[in-house]
């Protein structure tokens, strides 16, 4: 515990900021659906940890931010299955996982 | 007071014939239109003389004078308290009059054309139309609300310019209705006006109610319109002449009398029907309807006495020149409603001064007899000649012996010879107007003598003049071509004797007339001077009437193209109203008002254009505007709303 402690706080937020952005470039950049999933799955594990981070150092006899980072896993695996299901009916109806291959929902 | 309610079915029936005819006519009752359409006037016909009987002679009267009922009254359109749009009956002696004469005259010619229209290809229809007209005019006589009137009155213009321009193949008939179209709109206009005038004023649009209110010289209403004033005339008179307007649009009254002799267009009976019995005296009837408001106004009447005696005289000059028989006709019908409205310009409200009105509404009766009796002569005439020019004619009095003695009485009647219908009522209108005004009488007097001129001239070049050219192989026509004839021709013999003057007043209450010999002298010599000279210049065929017309010159050609007034409305329009008033609203409504409206839209589909960019489709640019967002909002709670 008191090796971990040594880390300041600045640092875990600096790494999930930083984990946060690169989700967020991956989402942009990306065109292959899948990849665009990962770096959906990156913003919200450097959401879970910031709120590990703000539990631990701030509140630290309470649970309520490792909780909400639980249910964020949990969501996050809901979603995982949702979206592939998506991704794999998308590429039964286009062949392709190609984010820019289906833009018909438009104007 | 009985009830009067079973008038409704007068209108009606004509207005059944129309649905019926109008809808099912060319598929089921081609042959048997004309009968349907004949059937149903001849109960509305019967209907209306029942009618007129009960009222003239079994309780119309109270306390010695003929007084108004409301048989029926439906408010349609309520405004306010007070203003509201109502259809309804009313029953006074002018609008039981005006039942007879619309129904009788229509009953006649819907059976002259069982003969006249036979074989045409749109008999039905045309039996339809004249259902249409018959229920619109009757509907316009029984009006209980000046609004009504309106509404009315728009619907004889219609049926008038469907039944001129009835022969649609016609290049000329087609203008012919429109030309009608248009000048009586144009008049109907200021009739609006004039009606919104009256209206604002008085505060109602029910007959009885404005002529109550404002006849009443204390009452608010009457000192608001009199003192209200534009242009150095009260609203009164403004509003009066107005509503004038609108009447000497249908009626034919100088300036807007161009549209009639065009009219002619349309088949012969129908002629006789709208162009000569009935819709053209709607404007007479117009302001003997509001006469005692009319009444109240000096200045409004004058203009009605001057503008119906210059179309008197001067609609009777053209009609010496005319070759078409028609349109001699229709000259002569112009020239005598010009009678009628003087008439009713020299009259007063009350008692014996009011003998004017009497005058011509008695006038108005006998002219739908013995016109109608003309104009189905002449559409005898024409269909057995197949031309309306006199000079095809002459010579018929043995080939159409029946219609040589209507045509003969009925020329005896126009001209005022005693004892046909004409004389009575002319001799009346003539004592009027000596009483009132003498610069009047000296024109009706002029006019009279011409009128017998040119009806003679008429009469003896169609039925004398030269041998006829035309063969035994030739009749006059069906029975039912004939039957309305003789009917009306014992009409217009007998119509002169009814005692008119006690049963259509001004104020209900009998009038005493009497002839005077003495003073008949002079229109009657006249008459039958000119009568001796038609005989003289037409009964043979000789140099006289080309020599004289040749010794007038120019003068005789300015009145035989009808003191040029089609060609300066036509001036007047094409030269002067399209380029300089037309284009210039045309090229503002087409560059301003419409370029604003295109530039709007223009403006919306060039934005349109760019925001539909936004929904790409593509998700990751929704993903792009969501960060955005969020970004900004973050920057506004953070650095802004702190």
């Amino acid at each position: 515990m008191n090796s971990l402690s040594e880390i300041p706080l600045a640092h875990i937020l600096f790494v999930s900021t930083a984990l946060f952005f690169i989700g967020m470039y991956g989402l942009f950049t990306r065109k292959n659906l899948v990849t665009l999933l990962m770096a959906i799955e990156l913003m919200l594990n450097s959401v879970n940890i910031n709120f590990v981070a703000f539990n631990k150092y701030l509140y630290p006899g309470k649970l309520d931010g490792i909780f909400f980072s639980l249910f964020i896993i949990t969501i996050a695996a809901a979603e995982a299955a949702v979206a592939i299901a998506i991704i794999i009916n998308l590429y039964r109806s286009h062949q392709s996982i190609d984010v820019d291959d289906a833009t018909e929902m438009k104007y | 007071m009985s009830d009067y309610a079973y008038i409704v079915l007068i209108p009606l029936l004509p207005l059944a014939s129309f649905l019926l005819l109008g809808l099912f006519g060319r598929k089921y009752f081609t042959k048997s239109a004309g009968i349907i359409g004949t059937l149903a006037l001849l109960a509305s016909t019967a209907i209306a003389l029942m009618a007129a009987r009960q009222y003239f002679f079994i309780d119309g009267k109270v306390a010695g004078a003929y007084h108004q009922i409301i048989a029926f009254k439906y408010t349609w359109l309520a405004f306010s308290p007070g203003v509201s749009i109502d259809m309804g009956i009313v029953i006074d002696p002018i609008s039981v009059m005006m039942l007879v004469v619309v129904s009788f005259v229509s009953l006649m010619v819907h059976m002259f054309s069982l003969g006249y229209m036979k074989g045409e290809e749109r008999f039905a229809t045309y039996y339809a139309y004249l259902g249409l007209f018959t229920f619109s005019m009757l509907g316009l006589v029984l009006s209980v609300n000046i609004f009504q009137v309106y509404l009315f009155w728009e619907l004889v213009g219609v049926s008038s310019f469907l039944l001129i321009g009835y022969y649609y193949e016609k290049p000329t008939a087609v203008a012919a209705s429109k030309k009608a179209f248009i000048v009586t709109r144009f008049a109907d206009l200021g009739f609006l006006i004039g009606i919104l005038i009256l209206g604002f004023y008085s505060g109602t649009l029910d007959i009885s109610t404005l002529i109550h209110k404002l006849t009443a010289v204390q009452s608010p209403e009457y000192i608001a319109i009199t003192t209200a004033g534009f242009l150095g005339a009260s609203a009164l008179t403004w509003a009066l002449v107005l509503v004038f307007i609108g009447g000497a649009g249908k009626s034919a009254m100088f300036p807007l009398h161009i549209w009639l002799p065009d009219a002619m267009e349309g088949p012969t009976p129908v002629s006789a029907l709208i162009h000569a019995a009935t819709m053209v005296v709607a404007g007479v009837y117009l302001v003997a309807r509001l006469f005692p408001v009319f009444s109240m106004d000096a200045t409004a009447l004058q203009v009605v006495t001057y503008i119906g005696a210059f179309s008197a005289l001067l609609a009777a000059i053209i009609a010496c020149t005319q070759t078409d028989i028609k349109r001699v006709l229709a000259f002569s019908t112009m020239s005598q409603i010009g009678y009628m409205m003087f008439a009713l310009g020299v009259s007063k409200q009350v008692g014996e001064q009011g003998l004017g009105y009497m005058a011509s509404m008695f006038h108005l009766f006998n002219h739908a007899f013995f016109k109608s009796l003309l104009f189905l002569c002449a559409g005898a005439v024409i269909h057995l000649v197949h031309s309306n020019e006199i000079k095809d004619m002459g010579g018929l009095r043995k080939l159409m012996p029946i219609t040589h003695i209507a045509f003969l009485i009925a020329c005896l009647a126009i001209a005022g010879v005693p004892p046909f219908a004409g004389f009575f009522s002319k001799e009346e209108i003539l004592l009027a107007a000596f009483n009132a005004n003498k610069l009047i009488y000296g024109v009706a007097l002029f006019t009279a003598a011409l009128t017998a001129f040119y009806m003679f001239r008429l009469y003896f070049s169609i039925f004398w003049s030269k041998e006829s050219a035309h063969h035994e192989t030739h009749h006059e026509g069906t029975v039912s071509m004939k039957i309305p004839l003789i009917i009306l021709a014992v009409c217009t013999i007998g119509v002169g004797f009814i005692p008119f003057a006690k049963l259509v007043t001004a104020d209900g209450a009998a009038l005493e007339t009497h002839i005077d010999i003495l003073f008949s002298l002079a229109p009657v010599g006249l008459t039958l001077i000119a009568i001796l000279i038609a005989a003289r210049l037409y009964k043979q065929q000789n140099e006289g009437p080309q020599k004289i017309a040749d010794a007038l010159g120019v003068f005789y050609r300015v009145v035989s193209r009808k003191f040029y007034m089609d060609e300066l409305y036509l001036f007047i329009t094409k030269k002067i109203i399209f380029p300089l008033i037309g284009k210039p609203i045309a090229w503002i409504d087409r560059n301003i008002v419409d370029g604003c409206m295109n530039a709007l839209a223009a403006i919306t589909v060039k934005i349109s254009g760019w925001i539909k960019g936004m929904q790409s489709g593509k998700v990751q640019g929704y993903a792009l505007y969501f960060f955005g967002g969020v970004t900004l909002l973050a920057i506004l709670f953070i650095y802004v709303w702190k």
